[in-house]
């Protein structure tokens, strides 16, 4: 058995090391599920959803903005609306898929199906 | 970070190639270790789906048929969304070995990403669902 790499282009690798490193802070999975649950948002909207005061909002979303996973657009009364961006998460969710793809679970299933056929 | 673009796997079948190949090249046989369900048209450029009870319902499309050595399909990248155009390319090889068969799955092309998906992933302001991440860890289990 083997498992081969290689390497991607440098930004696809520094994209999908942003999507990981964002995931990897409870505050900022909560800002991105938030947004993913229930759309665009304003900082003052999350920190009325979340445990999370409204300044360390602002530095998540600034980071997420600055990462390309958020963008932020005009909103009513002159507020800055974050947006979810998908297009990272896409390139996130390649890598997922392959680590994923369980063929172990699937030729094991295939041997005791021979087995049992016998 | 390294990103896996293929995935290898060998094992050794205490059965004869002929037997192996009807497991993963027939509707029967697919339908029993694979998926829950399935269908094939075994020829190249063939249309195949393989359903998962309580789960998904995939499309395939065969592209190599040699019977008894190289069976090989391309499928979509499990978990990006329907549209996509990204597919990933299976190939089993079959092998004889003593009285049973050496089966080898390659599947590449998990790191693809064409200029072209590349620039409509991130020129436009593209919405759309993506599939639950959770839903990538129950892939084969139901097999």
């Amino acid at each position: 058995m083997s498992w081969s790499t290689t390497s991607m282009p440098p930004d696809i690798e520094a994209i999908a090391e942003q999507v990981f490193s964002a995931l990897a802070d409870p505050s900022r999975r909560a800002i991105l599920a938030a947004l993913a649950a229930e759309g665009p948002a304003t900082a003052t909207d999350l920190a009325d959803r979340l445990p999370i005061t409204r300044q360390a909002i602002a530095k998540h979303l600034a980071l997420l903005a600055e990462a390309g996973l958020v963008t932020a657009e005009p909103g009513e009364r002159r507020r800055v609306r974050y947006r979810l961006r998908s297009a990272p998460m896409r390139v996130a969710q390649q890598f997922l898929a392959a680590l994923a793809r369980d063929w172990d679970s699937s030729l094991d299933a295939l041997k005791e199906h021979l087995e049992n056929s016998a | 970070m390294g990103f896996p673009d293929r995935i290898e796997r060998t094992v050794e079948i205490a059965h004869p190639p002929a037997k192996v190949w009807a497991a993963i090249t027939t509707a029967d046989g697919l339908g029993a270790w694979f998926g829950n369900e399935a269908t094939i048209d075994l020829r190249p450029g063939g249309a195949a789906q393989l359903k998962w009870t309580g789960g998904p319902t995939v499309d395939i499309r065969v592209e190599r048929v040699e019977e008894p050595t190289v069976f090989a399909f391309t499928w979509p990248i499990y978990g990006l969304a329907d549209e996509d155009p990204r597919r990933t390319y299976v190939e089993f090889t079959l092998e004889p070995a003593g009285a049973g068969t050496r089966l080898r799955v390659v599947e590449s092309g998990f790191a693809q990403l064409s200029e072209e998906a590349y620039k409509k992933a991130y020129d436009g302001n593209s919405e759309g669902w993506l599939k639950e991440l959770g839903e990538l860890v129950d892939y084969l289990d139901a097999a």
